[in-house]
């Protein structure tokens, strides 16, 4: 199985590379179908990345080496964390090293690189959107680590692929709490990826901006790769839904290559569902203060933590 | 949970939704939401109830259920909302605590409330006693609702929710209460709001707000916005 293993890990970091700019433009397309606008191509981000590779980097003059480097150390963790993720099958080589946690603690790797790179230039937006992004981190992750750990303990286990694994070839069950928990995920999802209510991915050069407050300074190719990045996030977390809450359909247990290959697209499908339902979201809320981001990442954890204790009392 | 027939699935289901539309209702600022999440939740305890006799095969569980159905899915929520209509009540000013706090404090009430019916579900032989701590939490939390609230309307909304939690309750425990005592309660209910309609308007002719905290002063030549200004005015007072 050693083959396949190393098979299906390629295979799933090539498609989180590849499709990560391709589902960002599938959410811009519908959001703008959804706001009556005519879209702009599903391609527009690959063209972006592209223009930006082809650019001239420019640095200020009090740059520092953290600065350079925190553009490859963020674009390099969001690649790990992809290759974590069973997004097409459970049978991963990474899976013995690094459980939910550790990509817990890889997405917190990245927040921070990006936030201290965001300061180190000393402009005033740098530091107020790194001030906020940790903000939002230091309340989004208790809500994203309960929403892994009630899904833990249903599989007895806190390795991703062994949970997708479990929930994917058991049998069909209400579970009340991953309903709770598929509730917080998406609050934290929301959060994380500067979506509608807590920031506009659409804005630039706007006071309220938490993201695009930290890759101003950025220029070619370093703006690529973080806008890369970003993508790549969105699509982990994508991936970790569907990982958690609907498994099916990723070659889960002893299912060989053709489970694999009818994997990916399934996997299609469920990011075009996905991406519609992450621009409905975000067309029918209105951006929140602020000062009321704490308030909407406490109703994330409420609900991840009412998921564990139903968990706890109904056992399901 | 694999080995548990669909049906008790789907009740614990029901069952979790309701604890969630506590905790909306504990995190509701708009009255008229906090009317249709009432009604929301009559139509789950309604959802619970058609499914508990289905599955028991009691007869007198469908009679709740038309009760449940009649009452607090259709009748009070529409007297609720032509209260709301004639009192122009829409908000509920900014509770005691703020929200994210209010909640939080709902979760050490649930946590509370888990720990609670425990030894009673251990005592019950009932398919749905592990619902029984849901039901404790639902009352607890309607209870905080009442707590935390100003105005008297989002009050008699929690008041409504904490009898929606008893039945639930009594449900999960036992099958549902005898149905003359059903009865009495859903009478009790019905003129308790009646008679609490009346009571609003009583008060707002009184004090100009239906905010509660004018009741707390006795004397009756208290300024009419009281805390703020009766520290400040003895010396108004004693002159004739």
């Amino acid at each position: 199985m050693k083959p396949f293993e190393i098979l299906t890990q390629a295979l799933e970091l090539i498609a989180a590379l590849a499709a990560a700019p391709l589902f960002l433009g599938w959410v811009n397309q519908c959001r703008a179908w959804l706001q009556n606008r005519r879209a702009p191509s599903i391609w527009l981000p690959y063209r972006g990345i592209r223009k930006l590779f082809h650019k001239e980097a420019v640095l200020a003059d009090n740059a520092s080496t953290l600065f350079r480097a925190a553009p490859y150390i963020v674009f390099a963790a969001m690649v790990v964390a992809a290759g974590i993720i069973p997004s097409m099958g459970t049978h991963l080589p990474f899976t013995i090293a690094a459980d939910a946690i550790a990509l817990v603690g890889l997405l917190t790797t990245a927040r921070v690189f990006l936030s201290l790179a965001a300061m180190d230039i000393g402009t005033a937006f740098g530091t107020l959107g790194a001030r906020r992004e940790m903000m939002v981190g230091f309340l989004a992750e208790p809500a994203l680590l309960m929403v892994i750990f009630v899904a833990s303990m249903i599989s007895g286990t806190t390795a991703l692929p062994a949970i997708a694994d479990n929930l994917a070839t058991q049998t069909l069950a209400l579970y009340p709490s991953l309903a709770f928990t598929a509730v917080a995920f998406t609050l934290v999802l929301l959060a994380e990826n500067a979506r509608i209510p807590i920031d506009n991915p659409a804005t630039h050069l706007e006071l309220t901006m938490i993201h695009e407050a930290m890759v101003l300074e950025y220029s070619a190719r370093h703006l690529a790769l973080m806008e890369w990045a970003a993508a790549l996030k969105l699509f982990n977390y994508a991936c970790i839904g569907f990982a958690l809450f609907i498994p099916w359909g990723v070659a889960a247990g002893g299912m060989g290559p053709v489970a694999l290959l009818a994997s990916i697209p399934l996997l299609g499908a469920k990011l075009i569902v996905a991406g519609a339902a992450l621009a409905v979201i975000e067309t029918i809320s209105a951006k929140l203060r602020v000062f009321r981001a704490p308030e909407f990442l406490a109703t994330a954890f409420i609900f991840a933590v009412l998921g564990l204790l139903v968990h706890l009392l109904l056992g399901a | 949970m694999t080995g548990t027939p669909f049906d008790l699935q789907l009740l614990n289901f029901c069952a979790a939704l309701l604890l969630l539309l506590s905790f909306a209702m504990l995190g509701q600022r708009r009255i008229v939401t906090l009317v249709n999440l009432l009604a929301t939740q009559g139509a789950l305890l309604l959802v619970a109830t058609l499914l508990l006799a289905w599955r028991t095969g009691e007869h007198h569980l469908y009679v709740s259920a038309a009760l449940t159905l009649a009452l607090k899915v259709i009748f009070l929520p529409w007297l609720l909302h032509r209260l709301i209509r004639r009192l122009k009540v829409y908000w509920d000013t900014e509770p005691l605590l703020n929200i994210a706090g209010t909640m939080l404090v709902g979760l050490l009430v649930v946590v509370f409330a888990f720990g609670l019916a425990r030894p009673i579900s251990a005592l019950a032989s009932t398919a749905t006693r592990n619902a029984i701590g849901i039901a404790v939490a639902v009352i607890l939390l309607s209870f905080l609702t009442m707590i935390t609230r100003r105005k008297a309307m989002s009050q008699v909304v929690g008041f409504l929710s904490m009898e929606n939690g008893l039945f639930f309750g009594a449900m999960s425990a036992t099958y549902g209460m005898p149905m003359i005592v059903e009865f009495g309660v859903a009478l009790d209910v019905l003129v308790a709001v009646l008679v609490l309609g009346i009571f609003f308007f009583q008060i707002r002719e009184q004090f100009d707000s239906l905010d509660l905290h004018h009741l707390e002063s006795l004397k009756e030549n208290q300024p009419l916005n009281g805390r703020e200004t009766a520290g400040s005015t003895p010396a108004l007072r004693e002159s004739p």
